[in-house]
């Protein structure tokens, strides 16, 4: 009753003054704004409320209403919410995790706002906000994945960053040797493994064959995707990866790491943050891209996006698309994503990034050093059923490798069901 | 008399037949609304190709073929492993029967502080199951867990139990037996208070003794605490979900999936947006329940048939 009032208060006044002075200024935005966020981490979550107590300063008849729901509860959660009376504006992700929402047109096509001079900034994300030639939302954040490793434990075995397959291969059995394991890695929730297709595979047959496997468009069972697994399996029968990893998340797999046991770990940047809290120092950290494979295919990154979107069904347009802009701003971008934020890489290309060693050198290698493409990361890539067979899949061939070609059929079988 | 009945309202007229409708009548529209009309949903929606975000597109029976592996389909083969898990739940599960009578005959005597023990035996059964979830997972752990020290000290090696596709659901199943033999042992306890002691006396009398005297003169009695343990720990093993969630999340490799877990994978989960094979699963699920539901109801009738 209470909102119910307020708004019809709020219209009545809107109704009197917009006319007047509001709409001259062009700030006009009046009535509530709704968000659901699902920026539950402490650090992303001061971000995320710093952020809508900006927007709502910025415009003084507007009320923003910001909703924090728990960052895992939220992949199932968005659903219910942009169902009947939805939110605004929503956070989600980008690629084809988009996918169900736009398909059931309860994402708002903003393709309006990506044809305004100053989205020109996001250029290198439009790829990936795209689905059926339209725009559905926009970026406010990505990070690299690469490979963090010991410096301390390289440096006293005499390893330097590999550039290569053999040099990865001959640094991993250098360690094995000594009783280290090269990679740690916790596969219980199943995406960790994800993130070494990904790469083994586009290192192996280039991004534009990374993309097609995921558009549905090329067989499990073709033999360039067998050599993929085959490059993988080469780590696998060394003992490359610690025992046991189906058991462990990827929290579970950081002491490893942290102990000494293991020298590296393929993750996304948001991973230093917790090598940190495990006192590892930036001595003792670093970071290299994942090595070449196949030197006739050019780098391919993993750089996941995290996005606003704006339901169909949102009550005030016009507030949630100047809140689109908002945070899209060269000025904002850099603030959220600077190391006190979210410590992540700013998709304006106009923002700076923060002095961190591993935020510049993320950048400088998605800018300059990932010319086949960037990819979104393996379950926002590929559809979700076969994603989660997929993983599942991954996950199996990691501890059995031996199951690959039953794997491979299973893989094919689900495939065909979904793309025929 | 005619006169009479005229004079009254229609309700008193038929008040002895109207009355226990009215008093059944909320029960009613709360199990026709929650159950009775939510199993004809899921029926329907099982027919459909859903999201559960867009339009439902009518798929027939095409669902079930691919659950079942009608025609020439293999049978889904998740659909098979959720099968024969939920079936080792049902089957092991039920050992927490026995051992629940075992502790209870333990517990069931008069020392000092039979009551803290009795309380400490009883304890896993208050903890949620989600607790007792991660109690075990850490309990398991493949390097720092305590069964895996208690191992190395008789020099056995080191197992990984819940990564080992085997013998996960047998971690996980032992995990449940906790509490559930809690469960039957209290059932049991307050069972035995109920026993006749005269009856007891007087198979002593006879010379009964040991196990004898447990079969013939005290289980008899058991036997509606037996009925009650039985159906709980049915209802049970087939509530476990949130063990299952907690210990494994279906891993490794989907290998501790239960229909229930699978349903929920498809439909609801962070990538499931396959509304109508979820709701066929449950449908499934919903007729192997129907069989123990019957086999309850109709053993139940037999004895109040009995009894009268």
């Amino acid at each position: 009753m209470h909102s119910i009032l307020k708004t019809s208060l709020a219209a009545l006044v809107t109704a009197g003054v917009v006319a007047s002075s509001a709409a001259a200024d062009g700030h006009g935005l009046s009535g509530e704004l709704n968000i659901s966020s699902d920026m539950s981490n402490p650090a992303p979550r001061a971000v995320m409320e710093g952020l809508a107590a900006d927007f709502d300063a910025l415009h003084p008849n507007l009320t923003v209403n910001l909703t924090i729901v728990d960052r895992e509860a939220w992949k199932t959660q968005i659903r219910n919410s942009l169902g009947a009376n939805p939110p605004d504006v929503v956070n989600w992700y980008a690629a084809n995790r988009m996918r169900p929402f736009v398909d059931a047109g309860l994402f708002a096509d903003i393709s309006d706002l990506w044809a305004e001079p100053e989205f020109e900034a996001l250029a290198s994300t439009k790829g990936a906000m795209t689905l059926d030639g339209a725009q559905w939302g926009v970026p406010y954040t990505y990070y690299q994945w690469g490979v963090y490793y010991r410096k301390d434990i390289f440096a006293e075995y005499g390893l330097s960053e590999p550039t290569n397959w053999e040099e990865e291969k001959a640094n991993c059995q250098t360690l094995l040797d000594n009783g280290i394991k090269c990679y740690t890695i916790g596969t219980k929730f199943l995406w960790t493994a994800g993130g070494w297709f990904d790469y083994i595979n586009s290192r192996t047959n280039g991004y534009d064959f990374h993309v097609a496997l995921a558009r549905g468009e090329i067989e499990w069972t073709d033999p360039r995707v067998a050599q993929t697994f085959a490059n993988w399996r080469e780590l696998i029968d060394m003992g490359a990866f610690i025992d046991d990893h189906q058991t462990y998340s990827w929290q579970e797999a950081l002491p490893f790491m942290v102990n000494g046991e293991a020298a590296s770990y393929l993750m996304g940047n948001f991973s230093v943050a917790a090598f940190r809290d495990g006192g590892l120092t930036d001595d003792q950290l670093d970071f290299y891209q994942f090595p070449v494979i196949n030197p006739d295919v050019d780098y391919a990154e993993d750089a996941p996006t995290d996005t606003f979107h704006i339901a169909s069904g949102a009550q005030n347009m016009d507030a949630a698309k100047e809140f689109l802009r908002f945070v899209t701003s060269a000025d904002v971008q850099t603030e959220i994503n600077s190391g006190s934020g979210l410590g992540q890489l700013p998709v304006n290309a106009n923002s700076s990034i923060d002095d961190d060693k591993f935020l510049q050198e993320g950048f400088e290698m998605l800018s300059n050093n990932a010319g086949g493409g960037i990819m979104q990361f393996f379950d926002r890539d590929f559809d979700a059923e076969m994603a989660s067979v997929g993983m599942e899949g991954l996950q199996e061939f990691m501890v059995f490798p031996d199951n690959l070609d039953d794997i491979l059929a299973r893989l094919e079988e689900t495939r065909q069901r979904i793309y025929n | 008399m005619a006169s009479a009945d005229v004079n009254k309202g229609w309700y008193k007229r038929n008040e002895i037949a109207i009355t226990p409708w009215l008093f059944l009548l909320p029960a009613m529209i709360f199990f026709a609304v929650y159950v009775i009309i939510p199993i004809g949903q899921s029926f329907w929606i099982s027919l459909h190709q859903w999201d559960g975000l867009g339009e439902k597109t009518w798929v027939g029976t095409a669902n079930y073929e691919r659950l079942l592996g009608w025609g020439d389909q293999n049978i889904d083969r998740k659909f098979s492993v959720s099968f024969w898990n939920n079936l080792k739940w049902l089957v092991l599960y039920l050992l927490a029967i026995p051992a629940g009578l075992m502790i209870s005959l333990f517990l069931n005597q008069t020392v000092t502080g039979i009551r803290f023990y009795k309380s400490m035996f009883f304890f896993p059964f208050v903890i949620s199951q989600v607790v007792v979830g991660l109690v075990f997972s850490w309990f398991y752990l493949p390097r720092e867990g305590l069964l895996n020290a208690v191992l190395g000290v008789f020099g056995a090696g080191p197992v990984n139990i819940l990564g080992d596709p085997s013998l996960a659901t047998y971690g996980i199943i032992a995990a449940g037996l906790w509490p559930q033999t809690a469960y039957c042992m209290i059932l049991y306890l307050t069972g035995l208070n109920a026993v006749d002691p005269e009856q007891v006396e007087a198979a002593r009398l006879d010379g009964a003794k040991g196990h004898k005297m447990l079969w013939y003169v005290i289980l008899p009695q058991l036997k509606p605490a037996t009925f009650i343990a039985f159906v709980v720990t049915i209802i049970g093993a087939l509530r476990s979900f949130d063990l299952i969630s907690v210990m494994t999340n279906g891993g490794p490799f989907g290998s501790t999936r239960v229909l229930s877990f699978y349903m929920f994978e498809e439909s609801l989960s962070e990538f499931g947006f396959r509304m109508g094979f979820g709701a066929a699963i449950a449908v499934v699920l919903f007729f192997i329940m129907l069989g123990f539901i019957t086999y309850f109801l109709y053993s139940m009738y037999r004895d109040e048939k009995g009894a009268h």
